[in-house]
């Protein structure tokens, strides 16, 4: 099953490269991975994804424990939760493509941040199944490149992960 | 306050933290901090003839005497030819910390002369490490060092200083604190009372009930809480290899060790458990053979300070994370209280059938032979009779280490000292020369073959210059003996690289660093030879002691099989 961990971690260098080596050296798979700074700069926030039986996630979320630069973590998909992904794809938008394109972006509330002759830049934020779906709407060969972030995530209602 | 530089402050800091000894080797990142030495007496410097052995040696130190033992190393080749030493410590849970010169921070990142990134190279084989990035934070990062190195499951830290951290003209205020917190750093200081409270339940309504202890017992300072316990409960004791010593070798309760190499009785009583209660330990592979045959019929207790080793390789019925000697008292505080424990009728039916097994000819019965030829179990044997089972004992890897293991009963923790998780070749003697430097009084034995004991050999000039007696005791086999075995069993005797040609007269080499080298051949001669060499209390004497080169060590769990899968000879199994 995938699983959304998120981590509060210490925002010094080499915390990073600790939390990615652990899951090489364990041979954890890690599908998504996004980090950057909170409002206390001393902290950052590292949202992953990750695939496994129930066991190796305990293991995953105990090795990460360890980490001495781990503040706290919880694992999102234990609640409920809100996951958004953003991604900027560019499609090839010529002929009767370009209205096709136009309308199933709109149609995924999408918008078009940059435009050619030949090419419609796409922003779409979402679940990254609503992402996925997208693309398989437009048709895989009219992309021309995709650039997404990984997934965000955050517990709904009053839970929050705080120090 | 007082204004010192980087370097003093690196001193200083090691001075307060109560550090008497540090084992390094000097080079040119270092020197700020090697001058700071020279200008002082309290922290003494020992110079190894290579940086692994000064990690092994501060390792043998921080096992024998439950303090961190402190590495100084330079950068680059000083600071990698440490990685092995750290490791070893890793896997077994040793406290170290190792400080390693670094280029000056403005050429960090340039392939500068002798610059290796040690942060990353050593990630994955410490507990933690750091970069000193301002020289104000030393005195913290040191003390944080210590700290994290010491508490919870102890491990090896690496603390990597630029060069220009440490210069001499710039002075800073200086004082070293007492205390550290790290907010995201909080190891368990006790345990669950409900979770003790159901396992000593499950306990007292077990009918075959047996302790299986490790290392964590000994790091942890719980060795008289567990033989209480244990005395209480009056169930059956195996150890770990990294957990001998931790309840009487010589104790009725004592089954010996467990695992691959363990002996039949640990290995069919947990295979026939109803209840494990481990301490301390991982459930290894070396340990538990096949997982998914593993004690078919046990519920287990597991007590570690590590919640990531528990449920691990096997699952958990009952957990309990925090200090092993906390939960080891309150447990024995509870079984008092309500009296939880087997009865007196269980457990005698029990331990009729252990007594059974265990069978009258010692836990790991050998052939002896015609006496025309040392068998090296019997050098083990005689090691403990000269010594009186009282003596420190350092091991390299390989049969001799299991041979030691097997036939040296220790009945105090910290006096086994060998390298358990990783298996390194070539711990043995620096391990003991760390131990032997701290206890000078105290009897100190490398129980070695003639392939480990080249692996670190250079130390024996280390020994000759801060008069270190350690007694050398080579099982010479000519031949990688464990590697051999394994080519016997598996490969039809093929043995590829497995010999030793050109072995050195070892005589002549001990003799050539100043040493004593003593040549035994046959066995009458074994125990007046040993006897001779411990009373010679102020020399390191090294004893090549030629041995039958066809043991195998026995009994051997059968890959794959469950505990009590064992071939007990090279013709029988079970």
């Amino acid at each position: 099953m995938r699983h959304i961990i998120s981590v509060l971690l210490e925002n010094e260098p080499g915390a990073l490269s600790r939390v990615v080596g652990l899951f090489s050296q364990r041979n954890y798979n890690i599908e998504t991975l996004t980090v950057a700074p909170t409002e206390d700069p001393t902290l950052s926030r590292l949202t992953l994804t990750t695939v496994g039986h129930d066991e190796v996630i305990e293991q995953i979320t105990k090795n990460l424990n360890k980490l001495i630069e781990v503040v706290k973590l919880v694992n999102l998909s234990e609640g409920a939760h809100i996951e958004r992904e953003l991604m900027l794809v560019k499609i090839k938008a010529t002929g009767a493509q370009r209205a096709e394109v136009k309308r199933t972006t709109d149609i995924f509330r999408g918008q078009i941040v940059d435009v050619t002759s030949s090419v419609y830049t796409v922003q779409l934020a979402g679940t990254s199944d609503k992402l996925d779906s997208f693309i398989e709407a437009v048709g895989p060969a009219a992309v021309i490149e995709v650039v997404r972030t990984g997934v965000s995530g955050i517990a709904r209602g009053e839970k929050v992960l705080s120090i | 306050m007082e204004l010192l530089s980087g370097a003093e402050m690196v001193v200083r800091s090691l001075r307060d933290e109560g550090v008497k000894y540090i084992y390094g080797y000097p080079g040119g990142a270092l020197l700020h901090i090697y001058d700071a030495i020279f200008r002082q007496d309290d922290v003494v410097h020992i110079l190894v003839r290579h940086e692994q052995a000064a990690a092994h040696m501060a390792d043998g130190y921080a096992r024998a005497s439950g303090k961190a033992g402190v590495v100084l190393v330079t950068s680059g080749p000083g600071a990698t030819n440490t990685i092995t030493g750290i490791a070893t410590a890793y896997m077994d849970s040793i406290p170290m910390v190792v400080i390693s010169g670094q280029v000056a921070s403005d050429m960090v990142g340039t392939d500068a002369f002798q610059e290796t990134d040690m942060m990353g190279v050593s990630r994955p084989i410490v507990k933690h490490s750091f970069m000193i990035k301002d020289p104000r934070e030393i005195p913290e990062v040191i003390k944080k060092a210590f700290y994290i190195a010491q508490s919870g499951r102890p491990g090896p830290v690496v603390v990597d200083i630029p060069k220009d951290m440490t210069n001499p003209a710039e002075k800073f205020e200086y004082s070293y604190p007492k205390k550290v917190k790290l907010r995201s750093y909080n190891p368990a200081v006790r345990g669950h009372s409900g979770q003790i409270r159901k396992a000593l339940d499950m306990l007292a309504e077990a009918k075959r009930p047996i302790i299986y202890s490790g290392g964590g017992v000994i790091l942890g300072g719980a060795s008289a809480q567990l033989t209480e316990l244990a005395r209480e409960l009056n169930v059956p004791v195996t150890n770990t290899l990294m957990g001998l010593g931790a309840y009487p070798g010589s104790d009725r309760q004592f089954l010996g060790m467990l695992g691959m190499h363990g002996s039949y009785v640990a290995n069919v009583a947990m295979h026939h458990a109803d209840v494990v209660l481990c301490v301390g330990a991982r459930f290894d592979d070396r340990v538990i053979n096949g997982a998914a045959k593993f004690c078919p019929n046990a519920k287990i207790i597991h007590v570690d300070i590590d919640p990531a080793s528990i449920s691990k390789t096997i699952h958990a019925d009952i957990p309990i994370v925090g200090p092993v000697d906390g939960v080891l008292n309150e447990m024995l505080a509870t079984t008092r209280e309500f009296n939880l424990r087997p009865t007196k009728e269980v457990m005698a039916s029990w331990w009729k059938q252990v007594d059974e097994w265990r069978g009258g000819g010692g836990l790991f019965p050998y052939d002896k032979g015609d006496g025309s030829i040392i068998k090296p179990q019997s050098v083990i044997e005689t090691l403990w009779e000269v010594t009186e089972g009282d003596a420190y004992v350092s091991s390299d890897v390989g049969q001799h280490q299991m041979f030691a293991a097997q036939y040296y009963p220790f009945n105090k923790p910290n006096r086994w000292i060998n390298s358990g998780g990783l298996g390194t070749m070539g711990f043995g003697l620096p391990a003991a020369m760390g131990v032997q430097l701290h206890y000078p009084d105290a009897q100190v034995a490398c129980v070695t073959g003639e392939g480990s004991i080249q692996m670190n050999i250079q130390e024996l000039s280390t020994c000759l210059q801060y008069d270190l007696p350690v007694k050398i005791i080579t099982l010479n086999n000519r031949a990688l003996g464990m590697v051999r075995q394994w080519q016997d069993m598996q490969y039809d005797s093929r043995y590829s690289h497995s010999y030793m040609e050109s072995l050195p007269d070892f005589i002549k080499l001990a003799e050539s660093y100043g040493h004593v080298g003593m040549r035994v051949d046959k066995p009458e001669e074994l125990k007046p030879a040993m006897e001779e060499a411990f009373a010679n209390r102020k020399r390191l004497v090294f004893m090549d002691i030629r041995v039958d080169d066809s043991e195998h060590v026995y009994p051997m769990h059968i890959k794959d099989g469950s505990m009590r899968d064992m071939w007990l000879s090279k013709t029988e199994r079970t």
